[in-house]
């Protein structure tokens, strides 16, 4: 288990760190027809718009109850209101998530009780599923915000088993995924597809890879997400055969889940290399009751090669990573299995998930940190989101672009890093980046006392001076 | 900050909204809302002076999602760069820290990265709490010999345009004034050969662009002692008060900051734009003429004379791709009609502007541009902007990257013209670069490709019909490729396309 140390300095330096606030608004974005309305000031809506719309390269619907300097002051409980009358008369969208920001929690704002008096004032909105979560900016990252949004849309939507009328395996085929905020689009696609070549039928809560996996739609425009979980699904989620959970910050919603509805469910921490994947189709062959398809076989043989041909690269390679937890213990371990050593490992916020990474110690921290850890240690390759860009930059080593936000890359918000085949692409990226540091290249060495040309023999550079 | 402050910056009698019954800014709708907030618009306007540390006080929301994120560029130090924010925990909000935490910030940022000065941005957080940041500031720089400047714009306090104003307020208290020019290196001036100081406010250097402008400066004699904030330093801010002229490029957001620097040191100023090839010869002209210089009004002739002909020719072979192409315009201020006179320039139509954050003189300007039906857009919703490119037949929509990817999910092609964007267009080598990019998008193979239904989809052109559908008829130069030609059967808004789609669909699939 690692040392975890916490933050000890006044000022956070270039922040590893995106706010819960915002990880609420992703899990939103991975429902059909839906949108956020952040409790809080404008630009609160305004920074996560932007900081999506550049990740994503996608048009992002997100909505602000816009408090101003009277309403911070005296309440802001019209706006609530107010705001959400008006998202519901102008676009009639089928969930609006409501995560409240530090201002509105500084100033006391309690959105359960401003959503019911919504309710009570505009019940012909009834059947438009409102999900307030508690998300201040200052508790927390972006994997907290998002996991917490989740679990409120859970205890929202999905009622107990005996109140609904669903049973465990009522859907035989069905299998609910419980995706942490670590999987992109990409990994969404490729799970899912997995799960099928099982028989099974995933639903994907929250579903990014439908929503935002950057597709051209038919309509030209829509103020809501195009694309994502239905909300009707989830009162379906109780028939399903069972659950699988993907991320350790999932954990709290999925006791939740299990709870109302009884279907059992499987955890893995993250599915990045042979192990995690293996666990997971260990898995899915026993819900499905069948062998595993020869074309998944194919995929962990062809992962398997990939680690030989890249261990040679990988093997004692010094790694640097930086990214909220779950992503944080799926490279390092994915780095261990092939012999490479995360010596620098940054988190944005303690999570009880850290205990799994594998690395010597954990700093919670920023971007700074981890430049000052890699180049403490000898880093060769940084891993972490194009704001570590720079930090690679100025510590002359490669860096692979992972997490949140990727703004210089197109595209990069699309790859796929798990299971048998998302691992293997991962494992030669990182081996080409290591290839490049032409480690252990043996500089010439030229004898002054050799009969080479002038030019080729040592010893020049004494005898010019 | 106070509420009276506030207001104070609101009433900006510089600004032609005032002279309305109401401010020009209204309060924010809830539930409808879009635009940054107030300390938004401050670290906007601020944070392109890069030799400075600039800090983000409060929680991670502030900072955590908008540092490092503009086009701006500096030719010397990238400590702007460096986000630094307090991260304010839960444990500092409610224990009251916050303060402490400042302070010690303060000094952390000094220690690191010994900056010409620290900008402390007060956030919505310790706004509501209270934090008394103007007196942990001035002891900060009591202590520890640098300057530490209060920019006070919690976001709550209003718009991004007050944040703009709220910054350029701090800038003209806290700094301008506060040294001398450094002297002339020697030999530059001779007989006939004096040279001016100047200041540009409000311009920001996106993507470079105030290095098209600044040779032809050089080159005329005018010394630019300080941009407001575009690549400047903290020393070249403090001289500010110094400058002969000032200009106000292309944005009324600090439009306070040469009122101010006007009644406290006498300066003129003018309003201008570095956008179009008229513009900025009428930029020159106008420094020349306020400097009253009459060597300076020659050499400014001579100038303008040899590079307008200069990117006449440039442009030639652009304009025969854009002319008579049909634009629509959303953007804010004064970028409303500076830009119109560029894309008129090049023979475009503007069919459309946004008037959103545009004043009664932005709008006279327009009206002197586009005629007096000019159509002004106040309510920019994207639904709204692509229903007028439908209507109008609009080739292309030139707005703010917020609204780039709305633009091309409707498969419109697309200029971004605000803050994110990669390419400089001010000055006459900027005019290039736009037309370039102009013709890069509107020219595009992938227009046609995208409009295409998969050639085995039953009804052929699927977006062709539903157009129809709604403004009938439809058959704009949109599809039509840069020979004025239809660019594909497919392309045709007409009823007939099904069978001609059907055709070309059996043709890829051959092919």
């Amino acid at each position: 288990m690692p040392e975890i140390i916490k933050r000890s300095k006044a000022l956070s330096v270039n922040p590893l760190k995106a706010s819960a606030t915002v990880g609420a608004a992703l899990a939103f974005l991975g429902f059909r027809r839906a949108i956020s309305m952040l409790h809080g000031s404008q630009g609160c809506m305004a920074f996560g718009k932007v900081f999506f719309v550049r990740h994503f390269r996608e048009p992002i619907p997100l909505q602000t109850s816009a408090m101003d300097q009277v309403s911070s002051v005296m309440g802001a409980d019209e706006n609530l209101v107010e705001g959400l009358k008006t998202i519901c008369e102008k676009s009639r969208p089928d969930l609006i998530g409501v995560p409240t920001t530090g201002l509105a929690e500084t100033q006391g704002a309690d959105v359960a009780r401003l959503v019911r008096r919504f309710r009570e004032q505009h019940p012909k909105f009834a059947r438009i599923s409102v999900v307030p979560v508690s998300t201040p900016d200052f508790i927390g990252c972006m994997e907290t915000g998002y996991a917490v949004a989740v679990r409120a849309a859970i205890q929202e939507l999905v009622p107990p088993a005996d109140q609904a009328g669903t049973r465990p395996a009522r859907r035989p085929r069905q299998v609910n995924l419980l995706a942490g905020s670590h999987l992109t689009p990409g990994d969404l696609e490729a799970l899912k597809d997995l799960i099928e070549l099982f028989g099974l039928q995933p639903v994907v809560l929250p579903d990014l890879s439908d929503s935002l996996d950057g597709h051209l739609p038919e309509q030209d425009f829509s103020p809501l997400t195009v694309g994502g979980t239905p909300v009707g699904e989830l009162a379906q989620l109780g028939d399903a055969l069972a659950t699988l959970v993907v991320g350790a910050s999932m954990y709290p919603a999925a006791d939740l889940l299990a709870e109302r509805t009884g279907v059992p469910d499987f955890r893995f921490p993250h599915l990045m290399g042979l192990d995690a994947t293996d666990a997971l189709v260990a898995t899915l062959a026993e819900i499905a009751g069948g062998p595993v398809p020869a074309k998944v076989e194919r995929q962990r043989a062809q992962l398997q090669d990939a680690m030989l041909d890249c261990h040679f690269m990988l093997g004692m390679s010094r790694f640097a990573v930086g990214a909220d937890p779950d992503l944080l213990v799926g490279f390092s371990e994915l780095l261990a299995g092939m012999g490479a050593e995360t010596v620098a490992a940054v988190a944005a916020t303690n999570a009880p998930a850290l205990r799994q990474v594998a690395a010597d110690r954990v700093q919670i921290g920023d971007l700074e940190d981890l430049e000052h850890m890699a180049r403490e240690q000898g880093a060769e390759v940084l891993i972490g989101s194009s704001h570590a860009a720079h930090s690679a930059q100025r510590l002359g080593i490669p860096h692979l672009r992972a997490g949140f936000p990727l703004y210089d890359r197109v595209g990069a918000y699309q790859h796929t890093w798990v299971g048998y085949q998302g691992s293997r692409q991962t494992l030669f990226d990182l081996a080409n980046l290591v290839l490049r540091l032409e480690k252990g290249e043996i500089q010439p060495y030229r004898s002054r006392l050799s009969q080479k040309p002038q030019g080729e023999r040592g010893g020049a550079e004494e005898q010019a001076a | 900050m106070n509420p009276k402050d506030i207001a104070a910056l609101l009433d900006e009698p510089a600004c032609a909204h005032n002279q309305k019954a109401k401010s020009g800014c209204a309060r924010p709708k809830p539930g409808t809302t879009a635009g940054g907030c107030a300390f938004d618009g401050a670290q906007i306007a601020l944070l392109p002076i890069a030799d400075v540390a600039h800090i983000v006080h409060g929680a991670i929301g502030c900072a955590g999602s908008s540092w490092d994120n503009r086009g701006t560029r500096s030719s010397g130090p990238q400590l702007f760069k460096i986000g630094m924010t307090t991260d304010l925990t839960e444990h500092d909000v409610i224990m009251g820290r916050g303060e402490k935490r400042l302070f010690h910030s303060i000094k952390q940022a000094i220690d690191s990265y010994r900056p010409a000065a620290v900008f402390v941005y007060n956030t919505c957080i310790p706004a509501l709490t209270g934090d008394d940041v103007a007196a942990v500031c001035e002891e900060a720089e009591r202590r520890w010999g640098t300057p530490v400047v209060l920019v006070d714009a919690a976001g709550f306090y209003g718009t991004k345009n007050l944040g703009n104003r709220i910054a350029g307020e701090a800038m003209v208290r806290q700094v301008c004034g506060t040294r001398e020019p450094d002297p002339l290196p020697e030999g530059i001036e001779r007989s006939g050969f004096k040279v001016h100081d100047i200041s540009l406010i409000g311009e920001y250097n996106i993507a470079g662009e105030l290095w098209h402008v600044l040779p032809l400066l050089d080159e005329l004699g005018l010394r630019v002692l300080c941009t407001l904030s575009g690549d400047a330093r903290f020393r070249e801010v403090q001289t500010m008060h110094c400058s002969e002229v000032n200009m106000m490029v292309c944005s009324k957001a600090m439009i306070n900051v040469a009122r101010k620097l006007a009644e406290a040191f006498g300066t003129p100023w003018f309003e201008g734009s570095f956008y179009g090839v008229q513009d900025v010869s009428k930029a020159l002209r106008d420094f020349a003429r306020l400097i009253g210089d009459p060597d300076l009004s020659a050499r400014t002739e001579a100038l303008i004379a040899r590079e307008e002909a200069r990117v006449d020719a440039a442009l030639a072979p652009w304009r025969e791709s854009l002319e008579g192409r049909k634009v629509l315009l959303y953007t804010g201020g004064v970028k409303s009609w500076s830009i119109v006179s560029a894309l008129q320039n090049l023979g475009m139509t503007v069919v459309a502007t946004g008037t959103r954050k545009s004043t009664e003189d932005d709008k006279a300007r327009i009206r002197e541009l586009m005629g007096d039906d000019a159509l002004m857009i106040e309510d920019g919703n994207p639904r709204a902007l692509i229903n007028l490119v439908w209507e109008h037949g609009v080739d292309m929509l030139i707005a703010g990257g917020r609204n780039m990817y709305t633009a091309l999910k409707a498969r419109i092609p697309f200029l971004d013209i605000n803050q994110e964007r990669e390419f400089g267009y001010a000055g006459y080598a900027g005019m290039v670069e736009l037309a370039r990019q102009l013709c890069l998008t509107i020219e595009s193979p992938v227009w046609e490709a995208v409009r295409r239904s998969a050639p085995w989809a039953a009804g052929g052109n699927r977006r062709a019909v539903s157009l129809e559908t709604v403004v009938g008829g439809w058959g704009s130069p949109l599809v039509q490729g840069s020979d004025g030609r239809r660019s594909g059967p497919c392309a045709s808004g007409d009823g007939s396309q099904s069978e001609a789609c059907a055709d070309a669909g059996v043709e890829v699939s051959h092919a």
